[in-house]
């Protein structure tokens, strides 16, 4: 920027903000480490290294300068969201797999950061949920504790397949005894509004993610209206659902802090390339998502929906913003 | 005639394919190219339909009205879609179940009546037939390699199936590539087969690119696409 001239500093820069969100998900990533183990945290080392990799090899192929887009974190920060949804105790080249899909298919093949039509990170989990359905979901069951470093490196390198008790995360067991034909209220034995979650695991990660996304929002970094219209969208016909049908349906608290719901809201829908840009628009867009989580979660085959919500609607944004431009002053 | 030959076979197999270039014939170049024996048994049976049709199509070309020539087009299509599927059905049975409903939907592929219309049913019958045979084999290509690729994604295999074409000795061409205990099971999947058409495409164009940049005396033509014009 020139020196003489009184300009205005923009508010936010690319890679400002993609530090803070970074920031804003430690509370949340710490949580998960200390409740699910090294392998969290193993993750997260390789999902970045790859994506900075597999950015600096893109950006060489397609000859462009690497160093100021590698500088940005927005690479990093889609791996790290990534991460985030895969379960420990995976093969080390299931992370790296993943990132290097999201990066080249989800970033790259559409022409780098700010063209992307959808969120790289979802891309890349979706695309590893797609191919590797079995390991995808097999979260190690709360009452083991977390894995040692030892056991986890064993099983990234393939060396030892872990026992593992088969994914106890709230939401598959509430799918479990639905299919079962329990209603239920047999299964209430948490914590008094939260009754409905087995453990308190996957309700302080997600009060935690709530917590950064909050942070994110004072900071005026994310558009408020996509968080809302997320949870909007989610609370309001599970409230339905759940008021009409109560032996059948979860309740709405339970919706709100299971699975991936406040990491999904806050940190993932609010991707500026890749959201709805005009206000309403990303109210609707929010919606959508929110809609969608809900009727996945309780039709889908899929045990949570966040990340095949947050793509259909990436799709459908460029339409929500032609709908919902601002009318130009003066004009009818 | 050295020179239509030439650029016939040139059109069919590289320039003008119909799969890469014309991005015609989808439905089914997606659909069935899971392994590669299926997709080579469907571009047999497509590559013998579209000789057929254009040769025919040619010969009639003076008798047929042009208000009723697609009609006619048609019809000469769906009569040998239903001869190679009998001969299908009665010797290769196992491979005529796998590929199902692919086999009668050849009539609908696009590339077929693009060629009767576009080319043979203005051409003599001998350059009609060697259009029709090098389009299908440009078609035929595309979907082994198609197949291939995803064949060996999907299952770390190459070839698996082949006995349904070649007989029961063909058993021990199935080669296993890649020591997969379950592969990339989304390549076996339909996104799959977008994905890997999608950089069978790009692969041809960064080609065609290279070959247009290169500054030597060869006067090759660009290719026709939308990318490299």
């Amino acid at each position: 920027m020139h020196r003489s001239a009184p300009h205005l500093r923009p508010r936010h820069d690319v890679p400002r903000l993609m530090q803070t969100v970074l920031l804003a998900l430690v509370p949340g990533a710490l949580a998960m480490i200390w409740l699910f183990g090294w392998g969290v945290l193993l993750n997260i080392l390789l999902c970045a290294a790859t994506a900075l990799a597999t950015e600096a090899l893109m950006l060489r192929l397609r000859s462009r300068p690497v160093a100021p887009v590698l500088g940005d974190h927005s690479a990093v920060l889609a791996a790290v969201l990534l991460a985030l949804c895969l379960p420990p105790l995976l093969p080390w080249w299931i992370p790296v797999l993943g990132t290097f899909f999201a990066i080249v298919f989800g970033k790259h093949v559409y022409g780098g950061l700010g063209f992307n039509p959808f969120n790289p990170a979802m891309l890349g989990y979706v695309f590893l949920l797609v191919s590797f359905p079995g390991i995808m979901v097999l979260w190690p069951a709360p009452e083991l504790g977390p894995s040692g470093l030892l056991q986890t490196l064993m099983a990234s390198s393939n060396m030892a397949r872990i026992d593992m008790v088969s994914g106890a995360t709230p939401l598959d067991g509430l799918k479990t005894a639905l299919a079962a034909g329990t209603p239920i209220d047999a299964l209430r034995n948490g914590i008094g509004l939260f009754s409905l979650h087995q453990d308190s695991d996957w309700l302080l990660i997600n009060g935690l993610f709530l917590v950064g996304g909050l942070y994110l929002l004072r900071r005026r970094l994310i558009a408020w209206q996509i968080p809302l219209g997320v949870l909007l969208g989610l609370t309001l016909p599970a409230l339905a659902a759940w008021i009409i049908a109560p032996t059948q349906f979860a309740d709405p608290l339970f919706h709100l802090f299971a699975g991936g719901a406040m990491l999904g809201a806050f940190f993932v829908a609010t991707d500026p390339v890749s959201a709805a840009t005009t206000p309403l628009g990303r109210l609707y867009y929010g919606l959508g998502i929110g809609i969608l989580i809900w009727v996945i979660r309780c039709w889908g085959g899929y045990p949570d929906g966040v990340a095949f919500a947050v793509l259909l609607m990436n799709l459908a944004a460029p339409l929500l913003d032609r709908l919902c431009r601002p009318r130009i002053e003066g004009q009818p | 005639m050295t020179s239509i030959i030439r650029e016939r076979i040139r059109d069919g197999l590289w320039r003008d394919n119909p799969a890469l270039v014309q991005l015609l014939g989808l439905c089914p170049l997606l659909a069935v190219t899971g392994t590669l024996i299926n997709g080579l048994a469907l571009g047999i049976a497509t590559l013998l339909v579209l000789l057929g049709s254009s040769t025919v199509v040619s010969l009639i070309r003076h008798q047929v009205r042009p208000e009723i020539r697609i009609a006619v087009f048609v019809l000469i299509i769906a009569s040998l879609v239903t001869a190679v599927e009998l001969l299908m059905s009665a010797w290769f049975h196992e491979l005529y179940q796998v590929l199902g409903i692919f086999v009668p939907l050849i009539v609908t592929n696009c590339a077929i009546l693009g060629r009767a219309e576009a080319f043979a049913s203005r051409q003599p019958p001998v350059v009609a037939a060697l259009d029709g045979l090098m389009m299908g084999l440009g078609f035929c290509a595309v979907l082994v390699l198609l197949g291939g690729m995803r064949e060996l994604l999907g299952h770390g295999t190459l070839l698996r199936g082949a006995e349904f074409l070649f007989g029961p000795w063909a058993s021990i061409l199935e080669i296993q590539i890649l020591p997969l205990d379950d592969g990339l099971l989304l390549a076996l999947l339909p996104p799959g087969a977008f994905i890997g058409l999608g950089l069978l495409l790009a692969t041809k164009n960064w080609l065609d690119q290279r070959r247009a940049q290169r500054p030597s005396g060869v006067t090759q033509p660009v290719s026709p696409t939308p990318h490299s014009s």
